[in-house]
């Protein structure tokens, strides 16, 4: 098969340039042989065999609409110009054509699985080019910024190198800040026996810390006993689950699990990110033979809910500005939690205009599955991927997009960005902390 | 000719039909107890609720979207199966043979859906050509079966307006017929039997597991 040359096509990422020059065809047939026999059987086989090239999947993509609807980008295409050619070839492909495939695989598909919904026969296309990135993880043919995480997750146990001492000292200086807020705040650090064990993804110690003390003053409000570990395992995130890097994701997930058994809490409550939900509760279980998690993990949607309807969080004064919402695809398609984000909203904010299509069938964000995590080379490609958002987003008239994820958060700001759409994305938490009632007024 | 098509070839055919649908039946069953997630995810209740909506018309999104395609490929899949089954002509044989009989689709109405059949396979062949995505992801075989599929009806209806010789359309007629029936478990016709199942474990993936739809 020819590829045609795209402007993707020629996007510079050593991560796949360089890796691609060290392969050989035998290495190649063998890892992909391995894949396709030893790790896959069933679902493989049926899918493969049931696809009847209707096409029917293509209008489910944000790519392939945002794309003009370039036949290139339908949910079936990327499959063929991957999977097919990989098992009809039987794994007798060259660099250049795992090169393309790696491209399709990371950076045009978010595996947000949108297509299955339509599909007649529920064919689970993500599962299929979640196959072809283990495949080129395996290869090491892995876009560099994302395999990067990958080696943070490897080594720190996080995704963004964050260091142990980085981390508490991070934790410290957020409970300051929040106690300027409320000032009988605490960031409880290994509290054994507490209620719940609060994790997060790396980025909030890292770039976004002041989430982590605004939800400490909603634990506050709330009365809730709480707990963060001060150990390695305080990380949700699972970069590695998208890498096709799957022993990692695994040790990630295990650490994680086992942190919150260690202080022997009765729950994980998790702050508003998507994928490091699926990894937690879906894919990290599996790998390790888990049928299901082994305490239950609320995602921080849940738990406003909960929060919210309880009355145990009140609401002083609703949120001013026009809003609208961002479903994310591992909390909504993922867990069914659009009614709740729905119920949250309404309850904090004034106006809010919903978008449409919505809940499970909203386009997805492409920036989760993996896809921002390929970094800047790969950010105009990304943008052109999803105008079909943009247009969504623009037609609510919308001030702030509410985004209960971190991949939505980030891929959604680069969106307002890109085709000027004037707006802002907020986190939940974040709206909350301002309007709710606190407790006592702060001495400073 | 005429008389081992009437035969021994009818029974090849259903012979290889049946086993070769336990066989992948089985097969698949086997193989799918090897994966981590399938068995332990099942659930009756959002299986049945995922097939019933992608079985009655308009009950997903997707058909929603593209109603002129909805109803031509659920009048097409009708009329493949019940015409066959119904047709007097057939089941006059099976009377013959083994002195069972059933209720019949008067000859009229069964040559509509015999033409609508054979018109509808027209209609997705040019499909094939005109939808960019569909021709993208075509391969000879989706010809291939486009033609088994519509051989039986076409020689039918050949038989039907005496076109041509009839006995030897008749022979065609049950050759085509018998090739129709041995390909289903071997080709993607297959997606006749495996439907329930692939439905069935996401609707299940879906519903029992992730408190979501998927329609």
């Amino acid at each position: 098969m020819k590829f045609k040359t795209t402007p993707e096509s020629l996007v510079k990422d050593s991560g796949l340039d360089e890796s691609i020059k060290k392969l050989t065809p035998e290495r190649i047939a063998q890892v992909i042989n391995r894949v396709l026999t030893r790790e896959n059987s069933a679902r493989l086989q049926v899918y493969l065999d049931t696809c009847v090239h209707c096409g029917l999947c293509a209008e489910a993509c944000h790519t392939y609409v945002s794309r003009d609807k370039d036949p290139l980008f339908a949910p079936v295409s990327k499959v063929r110009q991957t999977l097919w050619e990989m098992v009809e070839r039987k794994g007798n492909v060259d660099g250049e054509f795992l090169r393309n495939a790696a491209r399709i695989a990371f950076t045009e598909c978010g595996v947000c699985r949108r297509c299955s919904m339509y599909c007649p026969f529920g064919i689970d296309m993500a599962y299929l080019l979640l196959i072809v990135r283990r495949i080129c993880s395996l290869l090491g043919v892995v876009p560099v910024y994302l395999q990067d995480t990958t080696n943070s997750h490897a080594v720190s146990s996080n995704q963004m190198w964050v260091q142990q001492d980085e981390w508490i000292d991070t934790l410290q200086w957020q409970e300051e800040e929040a106690q300027a807020e409320l000032s009988s705040v605490r960031i409880p650090l290994e509290k054994e026996g507490a209620d719940v064990m609060y994790s997060v993804i790396a980025p909030e110690p890292k770039i976004l810390a002041q989430l982590l003390g605004n939800m400490a003053i909603i634990f506050k409000a709330a009365g809730e006993d709480w707990t963060m570990p001060a150990t390695d395992g305080w990380d949700n995130s699972n970069m590695a689950m998208y890498s096709g890097d799957f022993e990692v994701m695994g040790r990630v997930e295990r650490l994680h699990w086992e942190t919150a058994a260690r202080l022997k809490v009765k729950r994980i409550v998790m702050g508003e990110c998507g994928h490091a939900f699926r990894g937690a509760v879906y894919d990290g279980p599996r790998w390790l033979s888990w049928q299901y998690p082994p305490i239950p993990m609320v995602h921080a949607i849940e738990y406003y809910y909960d929060l919210l309807s309880s009355g145990r969080i009140r609401i002083k004064q609703k949120y001013k500005e026009h809003v609208t919402i961002q479903d994310p695809c591992n909390t909504v398609r993922g867990r069914g939690l659009g009614d709740k984000l729905r119920y949250v909203v309404d309850a904090l904010c004034e106006k809010f205009t919903d978008v449409n299509p919505k809940q499970e069938h909203n386009y997805c964000c492409a920036a989760g599955g993996g896809v921002i995590n390929c970094g800047p080379p790969w950010k105009r490609s990304r943008m052109v991927s999803n105008r079909v958002k943009a247009e969504q987003l623009a037609k609510t008239g919308a001030e702030v997009v509410i985004t209960p994820c971190h991949n939505c958060h980030s891929g959604i700001e680069d969106i307002i960005g890109f085709y000027n759409l004037g707006m802002h994305v907020k986190f939940i938490n974040e709206i909350m902390v301002e309007c709710m009632e606190k407790p006592e007024e702060s001495q400073g | 000719m005429y008389e081992f098509s009437r035969g021994p070839l009818v029974w090849i055919a259903f012979i290889v039909f049946v086993g070769g649908t336990i066989y992948r039946v089985i097969r698949v069953y086997q193989d799918s107890k090897k994966e981590r997630v399938v068995h332990p995810y099942m659930s009756l209740r959002h299986g049945i609720r995922s097939i019933a909506h992608w079985l009655i018309p308009f009950g997903a999104r997707n058909m929603r979207m593209r109603p002129l395609f909805t109803i031509l490929s659920f009048l097409f899949h009708l009329c493949l199966l019940l015409t066959p089954i119904f047709l007097l002509g057939h089941v006059m044989l099976f009377e013959q043979s083994w002195g069972v009989s059933w209720w019949t689709l008067p000859d009229s109405l069964a040559n509509v859906m015999t033409i609508v059949v054979v018109l509808v396979v027209i209609v997705f062949g040019l499909r094939r050509i005109a939808h960019p995505v569909v021709r993208f992801v075509t391969r000879v075989s989706d010809w291939v079966l486009l033609v088994i599929v519509a051989g039986p009806f076409v020689t039918g209806l050949m038989a039907y307006y005496q076109f041509l010789d009839y006995r030897t359309v008749m022979i065609v007629h049950m050759w085509s017929g018998a090739l129709w029936l041995m390909v289903i478990p071997f080709t993607r016709i297959v997606h006749m039997i495996f439907f329930p199942f692939t439905r069935a474990y996401m609707g299940s993936e879906f519903g029992h597991v992730r408190n979501a739809r998927d329609w």
